[in-house]
């Protein structure tokens, strides 16, 4: 009988230990240089003089700031925050739009027979390449640029987002032009439909729900970056916020992080509901 | 005798009962009143003083700084800013892993406040973190790692969180049946079957915090962005217009190599 039972007892180690373990030697040796570039001394944030200011600033949050007139600043601020995303995201559609025609293969007429003309390809792949170049550019950069050529102000905010998610827009509303069945516009480009008709009837009411709920989640990401963009000075909650925090005020910090918070919940409640709404 | 179709009306452009209407009704009045709110005055950037002075401004940036001194010190800037991004996220991962099982394994108060608490981690920008931490961490990378650290863990626990859930129950409960314990369970039945999904959540976030990583220098967190602050103050446009190449060379590198590690992880 025991001689059975330990035929049957599983075998209790791991049989792949020995990989397992270089696998993760390996990573850490792999990581070491990243702790050395990035400073990464963790052992600071305990030492007495650090952990008092951090324990000031943090014993601060305590009572939240509630007045009266911050609470109707922190109203007004949220809606410019609202404000300069919407704009942005108006502003980019504009320019996402007239990009999108453009660089839709879809809607080539020299593609019909098979190969892309040399001129069109390369005024495709030229506006792509636009798009590429204004996505990739962060928009906090952009605001920066902006708000030393045109001064500080909503403005740069609204300029910054429509420039990159212009290009955002634009690179993915050609993706999802092109990833739908290509029969219902190449029929009517090839029974004579303008380009533009095309569009009309054959590529957008195909596409129609995802391109608007994708615009609608974007919003919802334009909202988050209105309030970074305010850093640099272009407005909005993060203004705010970097004067509070440069006034060690803990406990403004705490309302606007609480109304951070709310916000992008209920934008993101709101999105949710939209994309049902219209998917 | 066909019977005749019969002329139909197109439908009124609006009515009180179509959802859509009130709908489309309502961005309208959003965009309309965000328009009206803010003062842009975007006019007057149109006029011809303004795009000239634009012009002036955007000729400084060429020729960019190319002399032998200055890229070596944008590609210690980018490798700092590499280096914050895959730490953060790194550390981002295996802090969302711990939050995640707490997120989609326990029931009651203890789910609903990991919950919580993962959502309140992903709503605060990973700016505004890094400006936080500042104050304890002091101006450096540091900072910035840990910034991007901890929104990143709040956005992949919530995702992590999602993929444990749906995984199968079906192998755990083979090996719970055999006996193996709640950690054994986890690590060799639950974690195998949702490892490429929580790869490919990685990746993508990798992608999204190189971007973030770039910019966090402008509050003082290092990396290239620093640099970009540093020489942008001093209306250096030579400098500023190296580190924005430099910025987006890395931007386009990383996303390059995830894709490239993602083809290799589904292959």
């Amino acid at each position: 009988m025991p001689l059975s039972a330990a035929a049957a007892a599983p075998a209790r180690r791991d049989p792949a230990w020995l990989g397992r373990l270089g696998l993760i030697a390996a990573a850490l040796v792999l990581l070491w240089p990243l702790f050395v570039a990035t400073e990464f001394k963790p052992w600071l944030l305990l030492e007495p003089d650090t952990l008092r200011v951090t324990g000031r600033f943090v014993g601060g949050f305590f009572p939240p700031a509630l007045n009266g007139d911050f609470l109707l600043m922190l109203v007004r601020e949220t809606w410019r925050t609202v404000a300069i995303a919407t704009a942005g995201i108006t502003l980019a559609l504009l320019l996402a739009v007239p990009l999108t025609l453009a660089a839709t293969r879809a809607l080539s007429i020299s593609a019909l027979t098979g190969r892309m003309a040399a001129l069109p390809y390369v005024v495709r792949q030229a506006v792509r390449g636009l798009l590429i170049l204004l996505r990739s550019m962060p928009e906090l950069v952009w605001a920066l640029v902006f708000v030393r050529v045109v001064g500080l102000g909503p403005a740069s905010g609204v300029l910054a987002i429509a420039l990159t998610y212009g290009g955002m827009l634009g690179k993915v509303y050609a993706e999802i032009l092109e990833s739908g069945d290509a029969q219902v516009t190449q029929a009517l480009l090839r029974n004579g439909a303008s380009r533009l008709q095309a569009f009309a009837y054959g590529l957008l009411p195909q596409n129609a729900a995802e391109l608007t709920s994708y615009t609608v989640y974007r919003w919802e990401c334009a909202i988050r970056s209105s309030v970074v963009l305010g850093f640099v000075g272009a407005g909005g909650l993060g203004q705010q916020m970097d004067s509070s925090l440069k006034m060690f005020a803990g406990g403004e910090v705490a309302t606007m992080l609480l109304v951070f918070v709310l916000l992008v919940a209920a934008a993101d409640r709101l999105s949710a509901a939209l994309r049902r709404a219209l998917g | 005798m066909a019977t005749p179709i019969p002329k139909r009306l197109p439908p009124p452009l609006f009515s009180a009962r179509c959802r859509a209407c009130w709908l489309v009704l309502g961005v309208f009045a959003l965009v309309l009143a965000s328009f009206l709110s803010l003062d842009l005055r975007l006019a007057a950037f149109a006029s011809g003083e303004s795009l000239a002075s634009m012009g002036r401004f955007l000729r400084e940036f060429f020729p960019p700084d190319l002399s032998p001194a200055f890229p070596r010190r944008v590609a210690e800037g980018a490798w700092e800013t590499l280096a914050m991004s895959a730490l953060g996220t790194v550390l981002a991962a295996i802090a969302g892993v711990g939050m995640a099982l707490p997120a989609s394994r326990l029931q009651g108060a203890a789910r609903g406040s990991a919950r919580l608490l993962l959502n309140a981690l992903r709503s605060v920008p990973e700016l505004v973190w890094a400006a936080m931490l500042l104050i304890s961490a002091g101006l450096g990378p540091f900072a910035g790692t840990l910034a991007l650290a901890i929104h990143t863990s709040g956005v992949l626990g919530r995702l992590f969180a999602e993929a444990l859930e749906n995984a199968p129950p079906g192998p755990g409960a083979a090996l719970r049946a055999q006996g193996a314990g709640t950690a054994r369970v986890f690590l060799y039945a639950t974690l195998p079957q949702v490892l490429p999904q929580l790869m490919s959540y990685i990746l993508y976030r990798w992608e999204n915090n190189i971007r973030a990583a770039t910019v966090l220098g402008v509050v003082g967190a290092g990396g290239l962005g620093q640099l970009l602050m540093f020489h942008m103050g001093l209306f250096q446009m030579d400098k500023t217009a190296t580190v924005l190449g430099a910025m987006l060379v890395l931007v386009a590198v990383v996303d390059a190599a995830s894709f490239g590690l993602r083809r290799w992880l589904t292959r």
